[in-house]
């Protein structure tokens, strides 16, 4: 029945998110608004998009600590995510075996990010008014998943040979079971938990940024005419 | 009001207010009446079904607008944006914060819109909408001045303007309109500017004009009013012909054309740069506005459309037009492909008066005495329209620029403000986005608290004595609150003020 979650929660995810993606791309931007000064080329859009998506570059410019502990997490949580990539492939390419000393440290780091964002939400007033409890629990869902998961690194120990199989199982429907382990149990429940969340909570910041006009719009507005399908149909109606 | 207003202390560290929840909780401005709403085609004060009409434009609007939709969705609660708001700085409000400005939009999103809010409204900070909820909206998204400083720093670039002008919409559908701003625009419907002046008040101002230009200058300069066959269509503020310092710009306009040889007009039909539809976020109207600059430069023949100093003018003349209207390129209704015949394409459509004089002094058509401008010692107040909502010339940051060198161009002593409250990090006036009205004058006055900061120290430590900048509502406000301040009112003018001092004006 644990495979039976995990195929819920993927399900869920994958579709919840597309559909997510889909209203966004389907809902127009009619006017031009990027915050300027904007790049004026679609590559200069691209470049300032890596730059927001990989560097974290406005929030940079806003708060320095906010951004050590966004960037903290952020990154520990991408070597983390790189690392677990060898529990789904067989054999394991070689560039994910060398990262996953890195990855044991990017573990810590990603907690103590996490740590600190939370922190935050208590220590500075501005933030503590605008936190809901979501806001917290949110922090507190990804910092048991980054605990279990060290916890069973440096604690405990559990039969990560049996995980593998489980996990190559479900990707061929040939399912094996896994190590009765309260800790895996422990770990696994709370991500499939994260993903069924994910396409119903703030966590679609993440595609959101892709599609924020503010940001992902080429600021040519005097050279090319931008106009959204409901206004053309506006224009022509009268 | 009974309470004073006074201008709160300046900060002792350059940080954030702690906070100090309901502090503007009663601000309020002027509701509009049913004949206002109903000139606009809104419903009066207090329909019946306004908790049906709100909800009902607000998921029109999530159809509409993808930055409305994404920003609804997108935000983490980081706090980014929470230090960054003039009016949450001047007021320690919390509900100040673009963060919680925003919440309060999508409490009732989250609650109507999404399952998590209809299923556990509690966790995810969602509500009902009720009429206290719609008086909250009312208070607080009228003292946003959709001025887009938080967006600069927002990690997924929510811009609180756009969620500000939502809120608008949806409160002018719901009957609850702003008597200032929705007063505007039917006053632009049928005479043609935000003022009220009609054709014969323009003719008996420009004339008076002539004669004190030729008084100072010896000179005839003209200003032109439905001059057909003109090269140029000037459309600005209406401000510029009767307020000051505003009208100094006006004059520096006028010899600019003179000194050049460039035959231009103003137009009594389209008499108004400044387009309030964008205050309240309504498509519609904002390009009924606009539209009546078309008309004018179609039956005047121009060849060029030029807009004077105005900040959310400019924005909505270059980032707008070529959307609403077609000046520009691209659109294909019959009016807008005779419009592009008849322009002009060697010069940017439209053009801010800002680009063409600068364009002018580099091709030395034009040439300043510096000197004349001797005993002032200038700073320059980027208007938050133009500097994050607009550009200028063929480059990003042309905005920050192009004033710039104008301003260097004609006088020897020039200081920036400190980082962080110039170019796109600059600090609204205060009075910005529909809020330039007396019945707010306690929030205007808070509101421009960084700015105040910021000029003091270029005070004290230059001896500034002119702010030069190019937007209409950023020299009204000043010219309110700098007494406020202990500053003269003087103190605040525009560029093409300080131009008109220095140009020299042979006969051409």
């Amino acid at each position: 029945m644990f495979a039976v979650l995990f195929y819920f929660a993927a399900g869920l995810f994958a579709v919840g998110l597309s559909y997510r993606i889909y209203t966004y791309a389907r809902t127009p931007a009619p006017l031009k608004i990027p915050t300027t000064p904007a790049p004026r080329t679609r590559a200069g859009v691209v470049m300032l998009m890596a730059r927001e998506v990989f560097f974290f570059q406005s929030l940079f410019k806003a708060n320095l600590w906010t951004w050590l502990f966004s960037a903290m997490f952020h990154a520990g949580l991408a070597l983390v995510l790189l690392r677990h990539i060898r529990y789904f492939i067989n054999p394991v390419w070689a560039w994910v075996e060398f990262i996953q000393p890195f990855g044991i440290y990017a573990g810590f780091l990603m907690v103590a990010g996490l740590l600190g964002l939370w922190a935050r939400r208590f220590l500075v007033d501005r933030v503590r008014y605008i936190s809901t409890p979501s806001d917290h629990l949110m922090l507190v869902l990804l910092i048991a998943i980054g605990g279990s998961g060290l916890v069973m690194k440096f604690i405990t120990h559990t039969d990560i040979v049996a995980i593998k199989n489980f996990f190559m199982g479900l990707m061929s429907f040939n399912i094996s079971p896994l190590p009765s382990d309260t800790m895996i149990y422990t770990h696994l429940s709370l991500i499939a938990l994260l993903m069924i969340i994910f396409p119903f909570s703030k966590l679609l910041h993440a595609p959101g940024l892709f599609f924020s006009p503010s940001r992902n719009q080429v600021e040519n507005s005097r050279d090319v005419r931008h106009i959204s399908p409901w206004a053309a149909k506006m224009e022509s109606g009268k | 009001m009974a309470i004073e207003t006074k201008a709160p202390p300046y900060r002792t560290f350059n940080i954030a207010p702690a906070i100090t929840p309901g502090s503007m909780e009663k601000s309020k401005t002027f509701v509009a009446n049913d004949k206002i709403q109903n000139d606009l085609g809104f419903p009066g004060f207090e329909v019946s079904d306004w908790k049906e009409r709100a909800l009902g434009k607000m998921g029109e609007l999530l159809g509409k607008y993808r930055s409305l939709k994404v920003y609804m969705d997108a935000c983490v609660h980081c706090g980014a944006c929470s230090d960054k708001c003039h009016y949450f700085i001047g007021t320690g409000d919390p509900k100040n914060m673009p963060v919680a400005r925003q919440d309060l939009m999508r409490s009732i999103y989250r609650r109507y819109f999404t399952l998590p809010g209809k299923i556990f409204p509690k966790l995810v900070g969602a509500r009902d909408l009720t009429r206290e909820v719609l008086d909250e909206w009312y208070n607080y998204y009228h003292q946003c001045s959709e001025c887009r400083r938080c967006s600069v720093f927002c990690p997924y670039g929510i811009d609180t303007a756009e969620i500000t002008m939502a809120a608008r919409e949806i409160l002018d559908a719901a009957g609850y309109g702003q008597k200032y701003s929705n007063e505007i625009i039917a006053k632009v419907h049928v005479i043609g500017n935000n003022l009220g002046l009609p054709k014969p008040a323009l003719i008996d101002t420009l004339e008076g004009l002539e004669e004190d230009v030729k008084e100072d200058t010896g000179l005839d300069i003209k200003f032109p009013l439905d001059m057909k066959g003109a090269e140029v269509l000037l459309v600005t503020p209406s401000a510029d012909f009767f307020a000051e310092p505003h009208i100094d710009s006006l004059i520096g306009y006028g010899k600019v054309f003179h000194a050049a040889g460039i035959s231009w007009t103003l137009s009594s039909m389209s008499s108004e740069a400044g387009n309030f539809g964008i205050f309240i976020g309504n498509y519609e109207q904002m390009r009924k506005v606009a539209l009546r600059i078309r008309q004018a430069a179609l039956e005047l023949g121009v060849k060029r459309i030029v807009v004077g100093e105005c900040g959310h003018a400019w924005r909505v003349a270059y980032s707008f037009w070529n959307t609403l209207i077609g000046v520009g390129d691209g659109a294909n209704d019959p009016y807008a492909i005779e419009l592009q015949k008849q322009l002009d394409h060697r010069y940017k459509q439209p053009m801010h008066i800002c680009e063409l004089t600068w364009d002018l002094a580099e091709r030395k058509i034009i040439t300043f005495d510096k000197e004349a401008n001797d005993d002032r010692i200038i700073t320059f107040h980027d208007s938050c329209n133009v500097a994050r909502g607009s550009g200028m010339g063929d480059y990003p940051g042309g905005q920050f620029e192009i004033p710039r060198n104008i301003v260097k161009a004609v006088a020897n002593h020039f200081h920036e403000m400190p980082d962080g409250t110039t170019h796109e990090k600059t600090f609204c006036c205060g009075g910005g986005g529909g809020l330039l009205t007396d019945d707010l004058l306690d929030l205007r006055v808070k509101g421009s608290l960084p700015r105040m900061e910021a000029l003091q120290h270029v005070v004290d430590a230059h001896g500034v004595n002119f702010m030069a900048c190019i937007c209409a509502i950023c020299k009204s406000q000043f010219t309110k609150v700098l007494p406020y301040y202990g500053f003269d009112r003087r103190l605040i003018g525009g560029v093409h003020q300080l131009v008109s001092s220095a140009i020299k004006l042979g006969d051409k």
